[in-house]
């Protein structure tokens, strides 16, 4: 079943450390975000493969947006 | 003394240090971002300067823009605050050079303690201990094996190019170490664009103490104290206390001496801290860093001591003696502060926004340094630190039963703010015994 990984706050992205394609396991990051000087690491919670990735370094994502999508 | 002084910077450390200069009959400059228009900082001053756009890049990073502001409003000195450019050297000789006095150390002491090897070699000379790691970056697992050999375990794997607390591991025996090297090497080449590893001893239980120093127009480098700043998330501090609990007078006396010498190393001026990592299994210290300005925590320092530091640095950066006799410093009680910030209590993350409500608590050993009052914006461009409640008392008792009153007369609504979180860590039983290390809020958070 997919998993959408989503924003918890209104953010820049600052890294995007996968691709889509690539497998990852639970515990790794998917890409940073960068809020209030913050550096925010948004992990996978799930092992599997990034079906599709919704950001690109310097976007500003919105609580609630959805950043990736896990099968 | 000078006649005006630029501060180049915004939020609580620019209200705060306008507030010093202006009682010390100085005309205080404000420079500000499109964002902070609306910031007390930026009513309060004599004097405002708009230099740029929101993006701290344009604006107070831009060191451009700050000395044309500089120049624009004749000021006499720069004092930099913290973060921005307060550490760049660079700009700290652009200051000089344009004929102003810079309100820090010489650009060579900041240069000297900016590169983080550079600088623990540099002590180490001095006689300050240091951990044991490498001195440059391990090349491959064969190298790293080799000088795992001489550091011991467990150890930590960090990448040379990271901060704030990312691309670092613990290496628990010589097992571990191949793939824990491959992770942060793999990791630092893919997030910083350079795989170079070091590696240093991991002590698994330590506090991060730390040593206010200042370095007098004579040369002579004075410790005025020392802060405990365990109480950490992300490796960032939450709240500090002076005197530390786990610090006695005798290992305090050892602290300090070492901590001038860190200063004198650099023929420091003006006000500093020589960053400790004190290892609660064997009580002993060794050098972590020095940032080279005034801290966010310096507050405690001054309700101790009852000195104003950023009245020190500007007589030390005016070539004046300062207030107070650097061979009797005296501290009394137990200073606390709690960093309310624009972030969840639970997990800390940032959330910006409207101030709707702004309480502040005041009474007898209570302070507040806020940048914000009910009705600004909180935006996410600069760091979450909204306001600093600081308590002193007789004793840490009654510091800590200071603190749980104010407290309860803080209110701020709107953003998110950690306020709860301080209220449940002053009725932890671990950090309510002072027998807590680094490790605290994460147990909290388990």
């Amino acid at each position: 079943m997919a998993e959408e990984i989503r924003a918890e706050m209104v953010a820049n992205v600052w890294k995007v450390v996968v691709a889509a394609g690539d497998s990852v396991e639970d515990g790794d990051t998917l890409v940073i975000l960068e809020s209030m000087k913050m550096e925010i690491p948004v992990i996978s919670e799930r092992s599997g493969k990034i079906s599709a990735l919704h950001v690109a370094e310097g976007d500003v994502v919105q609580e609630g947006d959805v950043i990736a999508v896990i099968d | 003394m000078f006649e005006s002084v630029l501060v180049a910077n915004r939020g609580e450390i620019a209200r705060r240090i306008i507030r010093t200069v202006q009682r010390m009959g100085v005309r205080a400059i404000a420079v500000y971002s499109e964002a902070d228009a609306d910031l007390p900082f930026v009513a309060e001053a004599d004097e405002a300067v708009l230099i740029g756009p929101a993006a701290p890049n344009e604006s107070y990073r831009n060191a451009h823009a700050v000395l044309e502001a500089a120049r624009q409003s004749a000021a006499q000195a720069v004092h930099p605050g913290y973060g921005f450019l307060s550490e760049n050297a660079a700009f700290a000789a652009q200051v000089v050079e344009a004929g102003l006095a810079w309100v820090g150390p010489s650009p060579a002491a900041i240069e000297q303690m900016g590169d983080k090897i550079r600088a623990r070699n540099l002590v180490s000379a001095a006689g300050v201990p240091v951990s044991r790691g490498t001195a440059s970056p391990v090349q491959d697992v064969a190298a790293a094996l080799a000088a795992a050999r001489d550091i011991g375990f467990p150890l930590m794997v960090k990448a040379s190019a990271g901060g704030g607390g990312m691309g670092m591991s613990v290496a628990a025996d010589e097992d571990a170490l191949p793939g824990e090297y491959e992770k942060i090497s793999a990791f630092a080449g893919r997030m910083f664009g350079d795989s170079a590893v070091l590696l240093e001893r991991y002590f698994p239980s330590v506090r991060h103490v730390e040593v206010q120093v200042l370095g007098l127009a004579d040369g002579r480098v004075v410790a005025l104290g020392d802060r405990d700043c365990s109480v950490q998330r992300r490796n960032q501090k939450l709240v500090e206390e002076t005197p530390s609990p786990a610090v006695d007078d005798e290992l305090r006396q050892q602290m300090f001496k070492a901590a001038a010498r860190a200063g004198e190393a650099v023929g420091y001026r003006g006000a500093g801290t020589v960053e400790c990592l004190l290892d609660t299994a064997s009580g002993e210290f060794v050098f972590l860093e020095m940032n080279t300005r005034l801290q966010v925590e310096h507050t405690i320092t001054e309700m101790a001591t009852g000195l104003d530091l950023v009245e020190q640095q500007l007589l030390v950066a005016a070539e004046e003696p300062v207030t107070f006799d650097p061979d009797s410093v005296r501290s009394s009680g137990h200073a606390i502060e709690m960093r309310v910030n624009a972030e969840d209590p639970r997990r800390f993350l940032p959330g910006p926004g409207r101030i709707t409500v702004w309480e502040e608590p005041s009474g007898e050993g209570v302070r507040v340094d806020s940048g914000y009052v009910a009705g600004n914006l909180v935006t996410p461009h600069y760091d979450s630190l909204l306001a600093k409640l600081v308590v002193h008392g007789v004793d840490r008792d009654d510091a800590l039963a200071r603190a749980r009153t104010a407290l309860a007369g803080f209110r701020v609504e709107g953003p998110k703010c950690n306020l709860p979180f301080f209220a449940e860590l002053l009725e932890n039983p671990e950090f309510v015994s002072g027998a807590y290390d680094t490790g605290l809020v994460a147990r909290m958070r388990a």
